[in-house]
């Protein structure tokens, strides 16, 4: 059990606190997932009591959000009562049942997940350790960002289009009321033409930019430092907030 | 003016201070020996006619005269940059006052200048705490909130015992000699000490540029540990007269008194707050005091604060920090312009008047009282105890309890070196100092001369290390303010994903409670406290989109003005003439743009820079005198609107007049278009020609033109659009050549023999960025995918699109565009520029033949005016 889990430490270091445990039960993969009962997870290195008690909260999140079953479906998430106020709630709970965001990246959409998925997903919200080499924290960078790419990049083509990009803001303003769609659609418009700008250096004038790429994307958001905020403490649940 | 020149001046009027201030009894003398004289000589009791009542003004004038040297200082100082980079400007500002010390000391009135408690804290410190607090960054404010109260309230109260403890031991141990000072008088001296001044601190840190959490960090404990200084220093002063030994009861009073202080103070200032903010949504009425409300309500925070004996600085920090929003969003845009200039000339001003006269105070001979064990020890103690208190009770405490309470992101050590570095003592200290009885404390003079060399060691010598140390140990430094359109977005899209994956782990963070504040504050606070309309442009990126709009427009107009008007110069010779400078200029700046045209900051920004002189000014350089008077006179006969009715130049205190008429607009509309299809027609009839064979000297000039109008034809006009108004800020805003680049569409389709020969000249003289340029165009005309797409190149970022021109561009069309095209030069109404105007699109259409000159009729400007937000 042990040496598994260690090998599995390699393929996904950034997460070492999932990884630990999440490795020995195989979840690396992703495609079989095992059953987990709590009695199944349990802490591999003893150096990382925090993300072990991490663990153990975030599964019985688990099991109230899916009312003690094994798998969470789109309809858990639409009923989780606060979250009917966030103006981007389609696109995030579309982030959980995406099969990019695992550890090992794959394609198309999943109907339900388990534990194993939902804790991935969430592993993107980790906090960074003090002691990162900066080498490390690029690639927490990256996989912080990849997480917000693939958010905006609903087609998976590789690339966020305009289309895209304004559906998001659109959605992003549709909240505020005060802000029609048009305006939605113009700040959508300005922003890209600052993206192609960023991005594309000089264009010749019958290019056309299409859509803003990943690699892009990482240099737009260069002063951004998504490693600093892209962090959610998954600690001190409150077990009363049970979802409706 | 050189420096040299500025120092000159300062010396000037520092003596003549002096004078003013020694010729007070002489010039006394003499107008009453005059006043006598006369009342001997004649009885008639005539009328002087010149009177000198210097003792009736002598109070104000010599302040208002010690404040101009002291803002003079800060002239002297701000010339020198090469000296400011290195020193901080708080630093030589008290060495200044040094020097203006010892000038007071030689003319003997050392008593007029003092910095008295009761002027500090009541004239000069409320603006500067006010200022803070209405530019606090708040959602940094309350998110480092925890450590910043750590720091303030545990740290402090560290600083300041363990401080008087290890004196008196030291006292005790015999280091400094024979004093009268027990272990309550040390204490008092420590508390008064132990406080970082928010003063010192924001001006030493402004320069330094650490990044911002380590800011609010230093900044935000030396505001909120006033509560705890006030709290410690009135506590123990009155137990200083108590012979008998201090209680539990005595400790539980002194803590309730700390939360009476500090909690006391805050709900003062958010009352007033809300009041302030309550109040600006009925001010529309008299506009023109409406910023006044502001600095009154705000002084009166501090005033009550200070007469319930509560901490005056939280309570205005609290004024400030909660009214902003709502005052922001229900006063005038030029009300709130106002107030942000204000509120910074008075907190500036104060910064720079009692840096200086830390500096005086220094040169008092009554004062001094030296002890070199005491100021050395507490000089070491109070570095050691600050470092300490940073490295242990942010690093070792939060480690283990706080950071997983509050804190995600740790600080790091170079932080915490940093903070403990940072914690400077300045005049919040020396006023507290001053402040003591004398009677109750016998050494006073020698706490006070000791405050005042803690205050120039910290705020001298660690002012002027922290910037290397900074550099040294690679803080990190604050990344540029200015964000673009994207990252508000994605912070915006973030900020909504970290809330929503706290709801869906089910955790009470810092995002959630964010987001049920801000929903609570929108649906119970702000439709209190705002005016209904003004709530509609409240949301962040919305306001980024408004500003950067509103920067191109502004641009657009400074860019268009500088090169004569908004497009408006039709005198044909006045346009050669204007033409042969702006033809220099811009082929000398295009070096300049072709290295910025790959650069993402745009070609526009840097020829913001560049000094192009203004019409006026190539005007009179040009030789021809009566001519260019003629074109001068003609211009602004054309130009500069004069109103039909006579501007009427009334004067009135209660309001300043915009010029709102509608109709100037309209006529400048319709005269330009007017202007404009007259010299398209009589560019038709050949007179394009013969002014180019008039001007041959410019023929490459005109050769860039025409080649660039070669590349309009062919290719599609929505492209072009973008792209003269990208590539060519340099020409194709410049309206007299886009102008040109008119007639030179007709002169082609008229004389093709012209063209012909231009196009071959072209072809081997034209520099290289433009052959290449035209070269593409002629390659292929756009795919119809292409046109689906947003067209967009590089450097019209900078003039990102507005409504308007985004839907323009999107729409492809080309008859609509043409008309667009020929309409969008316009000037706007010279009063107030739209927030968002069109970018200058002039490039001819190509589709509707030229021989119909496209516009018959001007379309109507409403077409064309923006959209008002």
């Amino acid at each position: 059990m042990e040496t598994v889990s260690r090998s599995r430490c390699r393929t996904s270091r950034y997460f070492p606190w999932l990884s630990s445990p999440l490795g020995a039960l195989g979840v690396g993969t992703a495609r079989e997932p095992k059953r987990i009962t709590p009695v199944t997870i349990q802490c591999m290195d003893s150096n990382d009591t925090v993300s072990c008690e991490q663990i153990g909260v975030l599964h019985k999140r688990f099991k109230q959000l899916s009312h003690n079953e094994d798998t969470l479906r789109r309809e858990h998430f639409n009923a989780i009562h606060d979250l009917a106020w966030n103006p981007i709630r389609a696109q995030i709970i579309e982030a959980f049942f995406d099969r990019r965001n695992l550890i090992p990246p794959g394609e198309g959409s999943m109907e339900e997940i388990h534990l194993e998925e939902f804790l991935v997903v969430m592993s993107h919200f980790k906090p960074p350790s003090l002691s990162m080499t900066d080498e490390e924290r690029d690639s927490v960078r990256r996989e912080k960002l990849r997480f917000l790419f693939n958010m905006h990049d609903t087609d998976n083509d590789g690339t966020i289009t305009l289309e895209e990009y304004r559906h998001v803001v659109e959605e992003l303003l549709s909240r505020s009321g005060h802000i029609g769609k048009e305006t939605a659609v113009s700040i959508a418009d300005a922003a890209m033409l600052e993206v192609a700008g960023i991005s594309m250096g000089h264009m010749e004038p019958d290019e056309f930019y299409e859509g803003i790429t990943f690699e892009h994307f990482l240099k737009l958001l260069n002063s951004f430092e998504i490693e600093a905020k892209m962090n959610v403490r998954f600690l001190n649940m409150n077990a009363s907030t049970v979802c409706y | 003016m050189q420096p040299c020149g500025f120092a000159y001046i300062w010396i000037l009027c520092s003596v003549l201070l002096i004078f003013v201030v020694l010729g007070s009894p002489v010039v006394n003398e003499t107008v009453k020996h005059q006043n006598s004289s006369t009342q001997e000589n004649g009885n008639n009791s005539r009328i002087p006619i010149v009177s000198f009542r210097w003792e009736h003004v002598k109070g104000p004038y010599v302040v208002a005269v010690g404040v101009l040297v002291a803002f003079l200082s800060k002239l002297v100082i701000e010339a020198n940059h090469n000296v400011t980079s290195v020193i901080p400007e708080s630093a030589l500002l008290i060495c200044f006052g040094f020097v203006l010390g010892f000038i007071i000391w030689g003319a003997d009135k050392v008593e007029l200048f003092k910095l008295t408690p009761t002027v500090f804290f009541l004239y000069l410190l409320p603006q500067i705490v006010l200022d803070a607090g209405y530019f606090m960054p708040n959602k940094l404010f309350f998110r480092n909130i925890g450590t910043i109260l750590v720091c303030a309230v545990i740290g402090t109260l560290w600083n300041a015992v363990s401080l008087g403890f290890t004196l008196c031991v030291c006292q005790k141990g015999g280091a400094m000699g024979d004093l009268d000072m027990d272990l309550l008088h040390y204490l008092l001296f420590s508390s008064v000490i132990a406080a970082v001044d928010p003063v010192a601190v924001f001006s030493v840190f402004e320069e330094v540029h650490v990044n911002e959490v380590l800011f609010i960090l230093v900044f935000g404990e030396s505001l909120v540990n006033d509560g705890v200084t006030v709290m410690l220093f009135n506590t123990i002063e009155a137990f200083i007269p108590l012979t008998k030994p201090i209680d539990f009861l005595d400790i539980l009073r002194a803590i309730v008194s700390f939360f009476l202080v500090a909690v006391g103070g805050s709900l003062l200032g958010l009352l007033f707050g809300l009041m302030l903010s309550l109040l600006t949504r009925y001010t529309r009425s008299i506009q023109i005091i409406e910023p006044g409300f502001i600095f009154v309500v705000g002084y009166l925070s501090y005033l009550t604060a200070e007469m319930l004996s509560l901490s005056a600085i939280l309570s205005t920090i609290c004024c400030g920090v909660s009214c902003k929003k709502y005052i922001n969003a229900n006063m005038d845009e030029r009300s709130v312009t106002t107030v942000r200039y204000a509120m910074k000339v008075l907190a500036n001003g104060s910064e720079t008047i009692i840096f200086v006269f830390l500096g005086i105070a220094a040169v008092d001979k009554t004062l001094w009282v030296w002890n070199t064990g005491l100021v050395i020890l507490t000089l070491i103690f109070i570095v050691v105890y600050r470092f300490i208190d940073c490295v242990c009770c942010i690093g070792v405490f939060f480690l283990t309890w706080i950071m997983n309470k509050f804190r995600l992101i740790q600080l790091e050590v170079i932080d915490q070196i940093i903070m403990s570095y940072g914690g400077l003592r300045g005049a919040v200290a020396y006023g507290l100092a001053v402040m003591l009885d004398e009677k109750k404390i016998k050494e006073k003079n020698l706490m006070v001369s000791t405050t005042l060399i803690v205050v120039y060691f910290t705020v001298i010598l660690q002012g002027l290390t922290l910037k290397p140390l900074v550099t040294w140990l690679k803080v990190k430094r604050a990344s540029d303010t200015e964000h673009s359109l994207i990252e508000t977005v994605q912070n915006k899209v973030f900020e909504h994903m970290l809330v929503a994956i706290e709801d869906i782990a089910g955790q009470f963070g810092h995002n959630y409670m964010m987001d049920k504040w801000n929903h609570f504050e929108e649906k119970w606070v702000a439709p209190i406290l705002m005016k209904p309309s003004a709530r509609k442009n409240q949301d962040y990126v919305f306001k980024v989109f408004h500003r950067l709009n509103l920067k191109d427009a502004i641009s657009y107009v400074t860019e268009g003005e500088r090169n004569g008007s908004l497009g408006l110069i039709r005198n044909q010779s006045g346009v050669i003439e204007l033409e042969k400078k702006f033809a220099q200029k811009s082929s000398e700046a295009m070096p300049d743009i072709m290295a910025n045209m790959g650069d993402e900051l745009g070609a526009v920004s840097t020829l913001g820079r560049e000094p192009w002189p203004s019409v006026s000014l190539d005007m009179h350089e040009q030789k021809g005198a009566k001519q260019t008077e003629d074109i001068s006179h003609h211009l602004l006969q054309q130009h500069l609107y004069k109103g039909r009715k006579q501007h009427r130049h009334r004067y009135s205190r209660s309001y300043i007049e915009v010029n709102k008429d509608k109709k100037e607009a309209q006529e400048i509309f319709q005269r330009t278009m007017r202007n404009r299809l007259e010299s398209f027609k009589t560019t038709k009839m050949g007179l394009a020609a013969k002014t180019l064979t008039k001007y041959p000297k410019k023929l490459h000039e005109h050769k860039m033109s025409s080649g660039k109008l070669y590349r309009y034809a062919n290719e599609d006009p929505d492209i072009a659009e973008e792209e003269e108004d990208s590539t060519s800020s340099y020409e194709a805003s410049d309206d007299s050549l886009t102008m040109k680049v008119l007639r030179k569409a007709e002169a082609e389709n008229e004389k093709p023999t012209f063209v012909l020969e231009t196009e071959a000249a072209e072809s081997t003289l034209a520099p290289p960025w433009l052959s290449g340029t035209e070269a593409d165009s002629n390659a292929a005309t756009p795919s119809e995918r292409a046109r689906e797409r947003l067209p967009c190149t590089p450097s019209s970022i900078r003039r990102a699109p507005s409504t308007e021109s985004v839907a323009q561009a999107d729409a492809a069309d080309v008859e609509d565009s043409s008309d667009e095209e020929l309409a969008l030069p316009s000037t706007p109404p010279p009063s107030t520029p739209p927030p968002s105007t069109p970018p200058p699109s002039t490039s001819p259409p190509s589709t509707p033949p030229p021989s119909t000159p496209p516009p018959s009729t001007p379309p109507p400007s409403t077409s064309t005016s923006p959209p008002p937000d």
